[in-house]
């Protein structure tokens, strides 16, 4: 038997070449039905990071996934970090415009994507000054001959073999992945990861989750929101099993996997849970198999924890809470739910939080602060942003290294348990996703007839926050709520556009003459 | 089924489509066959709501079961289920 050397967890890829040397034929996910086994993940993996090195990916060098949840987004993932690129996960809700934001701002040279985005991908190929490959999954389609190379999945792979090994020199310290996020400018901003960081991130999740390699864990949520793609990291790293699926807008076809592949880890959001509780009051649900949910991306109400326990009544629930910067903040132990049910918990293993006043004085417990994360799991800042970076992370005690200030106010008990306050800018938080004002503003303002605009975020018991808009039109307009929300559905992925659109004659004004945002509600 | 019946079902479903999704009446800018969630016309928030205006609009109760993209996910696909939930 051929010697194989011990392969050491250095980079985000090995997770896939241990797992898959160690229990080749299991099954590593099911999604449409359709099971893959680790040896396919490997190989598919392999051959596209061979095509990809091919086309001219070098270290480093940033490619796009911008797909469905389907089993080419996640051999493409593997893919490029086999061929030690830098993957950049692009939501599938989003539209042109911001497309060609990210693939320009990202400099990724390749494009993997589905045949059923081409309206919003095939407009903007002639915009982007990097891109010079776009690989697609779905029906195949002539496309006409352009700078930029277009061809299917199929062909691509046909041609390499998985059998060449790929030098990947990549080390520890470098980019794995941009993670994209709106920000406070309005323009979304690349959160810089590298291998070091995720894998950190990785292990002290499964860790405090308890996971095995027996888990089989239900991804419903985009793998482009990083809460969905670590549930796809953590499987792999583990040797587990993944069951994907699209969204969770079937809830029908959500049950049935969790019944017939006896799921054990249920990741959620507060709409979905929201949704799960709608259905049980219609017909009783329950899921025995599952023992952990999972909650994140916005406060799970209090009131929602015994209807849960009825659905999922062997599961510890995990209440958490994060951003993107660091992957994830702090979780609560499952045995305080009922204990300390406002609590988001403590720092998660391996890391540590606190809190500092304005100033930057320590705070006693009990007391409001601003919330400061320590640790391998923190950002190396955002892809080509200085300024931005710099307001996000601060200088540590040891020189040199970098501590994280997320802008959020808590509190901290005596057990050093934190409890969320609220924001200290006026980003929008809902159904789990982070939404820019400006962004949504910039959008209105773009609108013919338009005069004034401001978006603010409503308190909402299950989104956390909907978006509302304010608009005073020009004279003659004759612009209605209506059309506006139609061009923001086309312009805007759906959890950005306004679920009210209030037209004013004109809208309240600070004694500066700016819109005063806090008459509006 | 009477063909004018038909054409109604068709007609009410693709305008509360057009215009709860979309927010326009122009008909060209959604065809029958397209796949709701695959263009991101409903997502998993707006699935419930175009249930209750099924079973409002006519007269059926859909079951959980039947909350299947076969179903659900094509202005096609919704008025053959109809269709066949008014048949039974």
């Amino acid at each position: 038997m051929a010697h194989l050397p011990p392969i050491i967890h250095r980079l985000l890829g090995d997770s896939l070449l241990i797992s898959a040397q160690k229990n080749p034929s299991k099954v590593v996910v099911t999604t449409n039905d359709v099971a893959y086994t680790y040896q396919e993940l490997l190989n598919y993996s392999a051959a596209l990071a061979n095509a990809l090195q091919q086309r001219g990916l070098q270290r480093g060098g940033r490619v796009a996934i911008y797909m469905d949840n389907s089993w080419p987004a996640l051999f493409s993932l593997y893919g490029v970090l086999l061929a030690g690129g830098v993957f950049v996960m692009i939501n599938p809700q989003t539209k042109a415009d911001k497309l060609a934001y990210i693939l320009n701002d990202s400099d990724a040279h390749c494009l993997l994507t589905d045949i059923q985005l081409e309206n919003n991908f095939y407009p903007v190929l002639d915009k982007l000054q990097q891109l010079r490959h776009v690989i697609y999954a779905g029906k195949e389609k002539e496309f006409l001959v352009s700078e930029t190379l277009i061809e299917h999945f199929d062909k691509v792979l046909d041609k390499v073999s998985p059998d060449v090994f790929i030098k990947n020199r990549s080390v520890a310290n470098d980019l794995a992945a941009l993670i994209y996020t709106s920000g406070s400018t309005g323009s979304p901003k690349g959160v810089m990861h590298t291998h070091l960081s995720m894998l950190f991130a990785l292990n002290s999740l499964i860790e405090y989750l308890r996971l095995s390699d027996e888990e089989r864990i239900l991804n419903v949520l985009p793998l482009s929101f990083d809460y969905g793609l670590y549930q796809l990291l953590m499987t792999v790293h583990l040797g587990a099993t993944l069951i994907l699926e699209k969204s969770f807008a079937f809830p029908a076809l959500m049950f049935k996997r969790i019944l017939e592949k006896k799921v054990t880890v249920f990741p959620g959001v507060p709409s979905l849970f929201a949704m799960l509780l709608s259905f049980h009051e219609r017909s009783k649900q329950c899921f025995p198999s599952v023992t952990r949910i999972t909650n994140t991306a916005a406060a799970l109400p209090a009131d929602f924890i015994p209807t849960l326990k009825e659905i999922f009544p062997n599961a510890l629930i995990y209440k958490m809470y994060g951003l993107t910067e660091c992957k994830r903040v702090s979780y609560l132990e499952p045995e305080l739910v009922d204990i300390k049910p406002t609590s988001v918990g403590e720092a998660i293993p391996g890391t540590e939080v606190f809190l500092l006043s304005p100033e930057g004085k320590p705070v006693t417990s009990g007391d409001v602060g601003i919330l400061y994360v320590r640790g391998p799991h923190v950002m190396l800042g955002y892809w080509k942003q200085k300024e931005l970076s710099e307001h996000m992370l601060k200088d540590d005690v040891y020189p040199n290294q970098k501590i994280l200030c997320t802008h959020d106010w808590f509190k901290m008990d005596n057990d050093g348990l934190l409890y969320f306050v609220g924001r200290s800018d006026d980003i929008i938080k809902t159904r789990g996703e982070k939404v820019s004002p400006i962004e949504v503003e910039h959008v209105i303002y773009g609108i013919e007839g338009v005069n004034e605009v401001a978006v603010i975020g409503v308190p909402d018991a299950i989104f956390g926050q909907f978006i509302k808009a304010f608009v005073s039109l020009k004279a003659k307009s004759s612009l209605d709520d209506k059309k506006i929300k139609k061009i923001c559905v086309a312009k805007l992925e759906n959890y950005m556009v306004p679920k009210e659109v209030i037209v004013m004659n004109s809208l309240p004004k600070t004694a500066n003459g700016k819109i005063d945002k806090k008459q509006l509600s | 089924m009477r063909f004018d019946v038909w054409m109604s079902i068709e007609n009410s479903v693709r305008n509360y489509i057009l215009e709860n999704y979309l927010f326009t009446d122009d008909q060209s800018e959604l065809t029958n066959d397209v796949s709701l969630l695959e263009r991101g016309i409903i997502d998993s928030t707006g699935i419930m709501e175009l249930v209750l205006f099924i079973e409002e609009a006519f007269g059926i109760k859909i079951d959980d079961d039947e909350m299947v993209p076969e179903n659900l996910d094509s202005v096609d696909n919704i008025i053959s289920f109809i269709k066949g939930k008014n048949s039974n």
